[in-house]
């Protein structure tokens, strides 16, 4: 008889855990419709009933606005691309999630920081920026590279064949230790970047676009860096071995593969990365800190799980919807509902995101859904 | 006990001495002794949990062995990494195939040559795996996990082959096809054979098995119980009696 309780309590707990997410569901799915409705209404007449009730003051977007937050939300989300490929490639090897990926972000930005100030005071920035561009790109993805294999080799490599909840929670501790590590060496002060030569920083027209040449640089370089890594990745043997070693380690030994090493060019591979959107985010929003791999960290995981995590194209397009949508929802959602503040509302909007793709497509936008097979 | 050695004096490909393995405390193997000769069909019957998948596993290094010795061509081969055998021309095709699911028929294919650098050579092996397999040849492009089971096992044996072994493990070739394919699968292991590659099958189908193999051994709880030629094995009583289910 206690059994049988038992089965009915839970059963009706787990009637009322469906009803709850059915509710947000709706809830969410209703406040999109609803926003977008009121954000048309708003473009066609400013001055109507809806509009009048909950936000008199709003006056709708000018097509160069909505534009401009399209470009910025790009930019923004290549960049989350970026780090996001290291969560993925990682997730897809040894299948856990390496949250101290976004220190080697941030190592990346930092390095970026020492270097570019170095040629700043010699006068080289002024002079030579595309070379200057182009070395301290290649010094971020040098420390950052190292920087990965190095927590590879220390922290993760023994713990190999424990449960995967345990490289997890060291992961946490591996970002702890960088960011204190970084702050031990450089002080809290936020440090900034040197400013861009006027000549590439300002803005220009492309196909009706205003777009400031820092964001040009970012789409640029990002665009570049993600081919390579496609390249990479499907086209050479490393590539190759390193998909069949993701995909099943014993049987990628019987073929030669050497699984060990294939798994450091995976670290090595999504710390390039990660440096690279280091040094974007540094050219782009100027200051850095100890601290700054933490939220862009937690933004580009969210747009791996976003994308299906262990797919690398679907985190390149989870930053890039992740990114066009913190930028683009508050304004086109959350103001025309009367939402007060929405311009602070970016990482409410982000992490929504991921609610809403859990809810619908748990195994993300681009994500296989994985056999009882695979999933052992 | 090696009465049934069919070649006087040759080195053997791949021989066990005394080889005894253990998972943990657990003692897997005991005393095992193997040999299997150039261009040689053997087979290793023996029921759930008699050892044969750790006999492979220790054939390819993914089992370093407690005691006793795994030479290779006369060499102990111990302490070498699974990659140091698939050069010297030893690989298997795994139990359920196991192919890369995600990858391509044709990475598939090529990650079978994973350790060659002779470029000229993979594609002569690729074409005449075409040749020998040519439904493989219309699904190169798809994934590989969206074959049939028989187009599944045709892409396994030749990703075996493309690392031109001298000797083939099989565990258990037969195991998860169709019976309509399982005769195919061994007319197959035959002519694999007839080309020269010893072969070495661990098996549950014995009747099967040892209607191919030159010889046979039997494993019981990680002993080698008989050790004798197929035909021998197949007219043996007891083996007639607990795998050829008479009785």
């Amino acid at each position: 008889m206690s059994t049988h309780s038992l089965t009915t309590k839970s059963a009706r707990r787990l009637a009322a855990v469906d009803r709850f997410l059915t509710f947000i569901r709706v809830f969410l799915v209703a406040l999109i419709v609803i926003g977008l409705l009121a954000f048309i209404w708003q473009q066609i007449d400013a001055d109507n009933p809806f509009a009048r009730w909950r936000n008199p003051d709003a006056r709708g977007l000018t097509g160069d606005q909505f534009k401009g937050l399209l470009i910025s939300g790009l930019s923004q989300g290549s960049m989350y691309g970026l780090i996001a490929l290291g969560y993925s490639m990682v997730y897809g090897v040894l299948g856990f999630i390496n949250f101290a990926h976004g220190e080697v972000f941030m190592v990346g930005a930092m390095t970026g920081f020492i270097a570019s100030e170095k040629f700043q005071a010699n006068g080289m920035w002024e002079q030579n920026f595309i070379l200057c561009l182009l070395l301290i790109i290649l010094m971020a993805i040098l420390f950052s590279t190292f920087t990965a294999v190095l927590m590879e080799r220390v922290a993760y490599r023994p713990l190999r064949n424990s449960p995967r909840l345990i490289p997890l929670i060291t992961s946490i501790g591996v970002s702890f230790f960088i960011q204190n590590f970084v702050l031990g060496l450089f002080g809290p002060a936020s440090k900034s970047y040197p400013r861009l030569p006027e000549w590439l920083s300002k803005q220009r027209s492309i196909l009706t676009f205003e777009i400031a040449g820092t964001r040009l640089l970012v789409l640029v370089v990002a665009a570049v860096s993600m081919v390579v890594l496609w390249y990479v990745v499907e086209r050479t043997k490393t590539g190759k071995a390193m998909r069949a070693v993701a995909e099943d380690k014993e049987i990628a030994a019987l073929m030669g593969i050497d699984v060990n090493r294939t798994i450091v060019t995976t670290f090595a591979v999504g710390g390039a990365m990660a440096g690279v959107g280091g040094i974007l985010w540094g050219l782009m929003f100027r200051s850095v800190t100890h601290m700054t791999g933490f939220l862009p960290g937690v933004k580009a995981f969210t747009a791996a799980v976003v994308g299906g995590i262990g797919n690398l194209g679907g985190a390149m397009a989870g930053g890039i919807s992740l990114g066009s949508a913190e930028s683009i929802a508050p304004m086109v959602i959350l103001e025309p509902l009367g939402v007060p503040g929405v311009s602070q509302l970016k990482d409410a909007v982000a992490f929504t995101v991921l609610v809403l793709v859990l809810l619908f497509k748990p195994s993300g936008l681009f994500g296989e859904r994985l056999s009882a097979e695979d999933r052992a | 006990m090696s009465e049934a050695v069919p070649t006087n004096g040759a080195t053997p490909l791949l021989e066990f001495r005394r080889v005894n393995t253990h998972y943990g405390a657990v003692h897997i193997l005991k005393d095992v002794d193997l040999a299997i000769y150039p261009g040689e069909l053997v087979c290793l019957l023996g029921g759930n949990a008699s050892g044969k998948s750790t006999t492979l596993k220790t054939l390819l290094g993914m089992v370093t062995p407690t005691s006793g010795e795994v030479v290779l061509d006369g060499e102990v081969v111990n302490d070498k990494p699974t990659s140091y055998r698939v050069i010297n021309g030893v690989t298997m095709v795994p139990e359920n195939r196991r192919l890369f699911k995600r990858l391509s028929v044709k990475e598939n294919l090529q990650l079978g040559a994973y350790l060659r650098n002779d470029k000229g050579g993979i594609a002569e092996d690729l074409e005449r795996i075409y040749e020998l397999f040519p439904r493989v040849r219309e699904r190169l492009s798809q994934k590989s996990g969206t074959l049939s089971g028989g187009e599944q096992q045709m892409v396994a044996i030749g990703r075996a082959l493309m690392s031109r072994p001298r000797v083939l493990l099989m565990d258990e070739p037969s195991m998860g096809l169709a019976p309509a394919l399982v005769q195919q699968n061994f007319e197959l292991i035959q002519q694999i054979h007839s080309e020269g590659v010893a072969i070495f099958m661990v098996e549950q189908n014995a009747n099967m098995a040892l209607s191919i193999a030159d010889r046979g051994w039997v494993l019981q709880t990680g002993r080698v119980v008989l050790d004798d030629t197929a035909e021998a094995l197949m007219a043996n009583p007891e083996l007639r009696a607990s795998y050829l289910g008479e009785g």
